[in-house]
């Protein structure tokens, strides 16, 4: 059973071992002292942040807004006679200044079962810092908790001054900078309103502190008197027009805070800047372009890079998400058009018919004509406001295309032939084009980001589109073949040198001529591996560099795998699956699809699909696992917004172009003299 | 000009100065029951929901709530699900926002609604509002006091539909009771 306690009011503990939680609405210090049977409390007799443990008494370490207070009374020492449950504002740390700023302090006494044998909200507190919230007293042989709610407007060093300790300044300000480390601050200093400073120089007033009960018992501590308020020149503040805040505040900054540089001198008592004096901070993002003013009655030309973002990149990146979104959002609302119109031409059509008195004379005909003609109206219109924002999407597309990186640029883009080895991962990697049939002129740069989290599949399989069904099944492997050494290509080209390394799996040679630029160019990490020894081997190191590399990282020991090892991001082509492929090897292909690309291990399978059916559904965990992309266009991936089935096509390398030579000949080069 | 509209009473607008709607915002706001000390979490917390459902022609076609946060063609976007309400200090504290000139061409009437998710009554729930807005000025073009409303869940509260070439705004205001929009459709229809 609850009591809820009243200023003044004492109740008995059934039990010793109690726990004592206060909810103040913003971080507050925890402290406990104890007094002997005469009031007096010994310089060692108090629980602090710093010193967070007594005999039978602890504290919370931190300034919380939830601090708790665990007491086993039965193991506080005999010259014990009174705990004193204490509360204080951190000063400095952008809280409020005193409690008649914030909510009232609700204590709760629990007993070990947390029933709750007692409960107080210390209300009418105004310009104290600290207050004395409950007191635990011995009384016949009985401990009895009594709700106190004195505060002090001159804070936690005139609290304990009163208690009678002798250091109780320095203990204070001991106090205060232990908490002042662990709060980090809320905000910078500078930010800070001028109201909230209103608040920080606000002296603290003078003020009769608030009677206690009247039912004192002898040996509790004294009440302090009218005449023991915190005045100007009472405890702390060094100077006349000083604060107790200010006078904590300089404290701290004293022993806490480097040398202020000389351009920025700190104001003396002012709250302490904890930002490294030499160190800039991140620098704002360059702005991004603005677009020109619009004429009236028309949208404004669009621009490249209009979109949030840190960097040119990243706003290119959000630009084209935005345009996926705008295109998929558009061609919804006008399907949605059109299927209502053909829906409402449907019924239209269906009450002529059985209406009567339409098979008399003309009347049907002309309903039927009506309907028509109201679903061609409607249409219209809907193709109307398509059409407004193909125009400024296709418009869109006209200036952004030319000015991606080429990690984001088609394979034609002057981008690549101006292609330098990077520093840097890009955000993002171009696999593709997405359009919708509606649109067949704009395409979208389907973009995902870097570091893969999936692995690719370049399916090819005859089943899945109408174009893949016009070419004979040579013909699709090589251009699937042709599709997957671009991707690998592409890869190796925006991974910084030596960053990105490639394996090949191609167990009968087939995959030779398709091949050769990267063979050729020497960025293979080695031959294509053939036959199944090839296979097994290469499937083998891959799988031991994964186990190797999760057990460091749940370890966290990253610092002991061995030195030898390529920390380089590892793609590894797969052809003619599952040639080549015993039991084992498949189980470990799929662990590298699982578990690989966590660890930066990525699989690029050119695969059909049916090749592998003999193993029945045991590998459809495989294939979806993947990323499916085809060599020749076909409409199988949703947009995330509305899923409409879009038509995927592959970047191709403009024929008689030798830019994927070029700029793998670039990459050799830099990781040879990168490795020097 | 905000027009403080008591309930069932309906009221046609159009913007002051002649011109048409281009964008506005449908705004709730309600403040959080009080917190319970310890446990606080276990209060009975309120949770009103905005809703808008797009019509052509008497059918719904799409609906935008707290499960689906955007129309498929984008032009009616809530600004995310708020479980608790707010300080009940007169700010939204969920919003619907309507971008008229990116509406489908077939869809000719979106009506909003407020529900109250939880099972409050209006008249359990203090400091409730709703209001729309002009988004171009900022405008109230209406509002709704929802507390004292009586024993009710919910509110059909207004609809923009199209009149001519442009929008215009009829205000509703038709107390009702439901849980979420699906059971407020019979009591909408006859408001279209």
């Amino acid at each position: 059973m609850t009591a809820e306690l009243v200023r003044g009011q004492n109740h008995p503990l059934p039990q010793t071992r109690l726990e004592i939680r206060v909810s103040a609405g913003h971080p507050v210090v925890a402290c406990a002292t104890c007094s002997d049977p005469h009031g007096a409390v010994r310089d060692e007799w108090i629980a602090h942040p710093g010193a967070p443990t007594l005999p039978g008494i602890e504290v919370s370490r931190r300034a919380t807004e939830a601090p708790r207070f665990t007491v086993d009374l039965d193991a506080v020492p005999e010259a014990v006679h009174q705990v004193n449950v204490l509360l204080a504002l951190p000063q400095g740390a952008g809280g409020p200044a005193h409690f008649g700023a914030t909510a009232a302090p609700f204590v709760v006494v629990t007993g070990q079962d947390d029933a709750e044998l007692a409960s107080f909200t210390i209300t009418g507190l105004d310009a104290e810092t600290a207050l004395v919230a409950v007191e635990l007293y011995r009384r016949q042989g009985a401990w009895k908790v009594r709700a106190v709610g004195q505060g002090y407007a001159g804070g936690l060093a005139e609290l304990l001054a009163d208690q009678g300790l002798r250091k109780a300044r320095e203990t204070a300000t001991a106090v205060q900078e232990t908490v002042a480390v662990r709060i980090p601050r809320a905000e910078p200093a500078q930010l800070r309103t001028s109201a909230a400073d209103g608040a920080y120089t606000r002296p603290a007033t003078p003020r009769p502190n608030p009677t206690p009960g009247s039912n004192q018992t002898p040996g509790s501590n004294q009440t302090p008197g009218p005449n023991q308020t915190a005045g100007p020149d009472a405890t702390l503040a060094p100077g006349p027009d000083a604060t107790l805040r200010d006078g904590l505040s300089a404290a701290g900054a004293a022993s806490s805070q480097p040398t202020p540089t000389p351009d920025a001198p700190q104001p003396p008592g002012g709250p302490i800047n904890y930002a490294h004096p030499r160190r800039q901070s991140v620098a704002p993002p360059s702005p991004p372009p603005a677009a020109a003013p619009a004429r009236p009655g028309q949208p404004a030309p669009p621009v490249a890079g209009d979109a949030t973002g840190w960097s040119m990149e990243e706003r290119l990146y959000n630009q084209v998400w935005g345009m996926f979104e705008d295109l998929a959002r558009s061609v919804a609302a006008y399907r949605s058009a059109v299927d209502f119109a053909e829906s409402r031409l449907d019924q239209e059509l269906d009450q002529v018919l059985s209406d009567p008195r339409s098979r008399i004379g003309g009347t049907g005909d002309a309903a039927r004509e009506a309907a028509r003609a109201k679903c061609e109206e409607l249409t219209d219109r809907a193709r109307q406001a398509l059409d407004r924002d193909l125009a400024q999407l296709t418009a869109e597309s006209e200036v952004v295309e030319p000015a991606l990186p080429p990690a984001f640029a088609r394979w034609d883009n002057p981008a690549w032939h101006a292609y330098r080895v990077p520093m840097e991962i890009p955000m993002a990697l171009r696999l593709g084009d997405l359009q919708l049939p509606e649109s067949p002129e704009l395409r979208i740069p389907f973009l995902v980001r870097l570091p893969l989290e999936r692995g690719l599949w370049v399916d090819s399989g005859r089943s899945g589109s109408e174009a893949a069904i016009v070419l004979d099944e040579a013909q699709l492997r090589r251009l699937a073949l042709d599709c997957a050494v671009a991707h690998a290509a592409r890869l190796l080209a925006v991974y910084p040198p030596g960053e990105f390394t490639v394996h090949v799996i191609d167990p009968a040679g087939t995959a030779a001529p398709s091949l050769a630029p990267l063979v050729g160019s020497g960025a293979l990490a080695g031959p294509p591996a053939a036959g199944a020894q090839g296979v097994s081997d290469t499937l083998a190191k891959l799988t031991q560099r994964v186990d190797l590399v999760t057990m460091a990282v749940r370890g966290g020991a990253a610092d002991s795998l061995p030195p030898d090892l390529d920390t380089a991001e590892q793609l590894l082509i797969v052809n003619d699956f599952p040639h080549g492929f015993d039991d084992r090897a498949v189980t470990q292909l799929r662990y590298l699809a699982d578990e690989g690309p966590a660890v930066g291990v990525h699989l690029l399978m050119v695969a059909d699909r049916e090749d592998a059916s003999a193993y029945g559904p045991v590998l459809d965990p495989l294939w979806r696992s993947l990323l499916r992309i085809t060599p020749v266009p076909d409409d199988h991936l949703a947009d995330p917004w509305v899923r409409h089935a879009w038509t995927y096509e592959p970047l191709t390398v403009p024929p008689g172009s030798a830019v994927l030579r070029q700029v793998l000949d670039q990459v050799v080069a830099a990781r040879r003299s990168w490795r020097r | 000009m905000s027009v403080n509209l008591s309930k069932g009473q309906g009221i046609s607008l159009q913007k002051s100065d002649g011109g048409e709607l281009s964008a506005v915002r449908m705004g709730l706001g309600w403040q959080a029951a009080p917190r319970r000390g310890l446990f606080g979490s276990r209060t009975r917390e309120v949770d009103l929901d905005a809703s808008a459902v797009l019509f052509a022609d008497k059918q719904p076609v799409d609906v935008v709530f707290f499960r689906h946060l955007v129309s498929d063609d984008g032009s009616v976007r809530h600004t995310g699900d708020n479980l608790v309400g707010g300080a009940g200090s007169g700010g939204d504290d969920e919003a619907i926002l309507v971008d008229l000139q990116r509406v489908p061409v077939h869809i000719d009437q979106i009506v909003f609604t407020v529900n109250s998710f939880t099972g409050q009554t209006f008249a359990e729930v203090q400091n409730a509002f709703c209001r729309i807005v002009d988004e171009t000025n900022g405008q109230e073009l209406a509002r709704y006091t929802l507390t004292g409303g009586g024993q009710y869940t919910a509110q059909i509260m207004a609809k923009v539909h199209r009149v001519g070439g442009g929008w215009q705004m009829t205000a509703v205001g038709t107390p009702a009771n439901g849980r979420t929009f699906q059971d407020l459709m019979p009591a909408i229809l006859p408001h279209l």
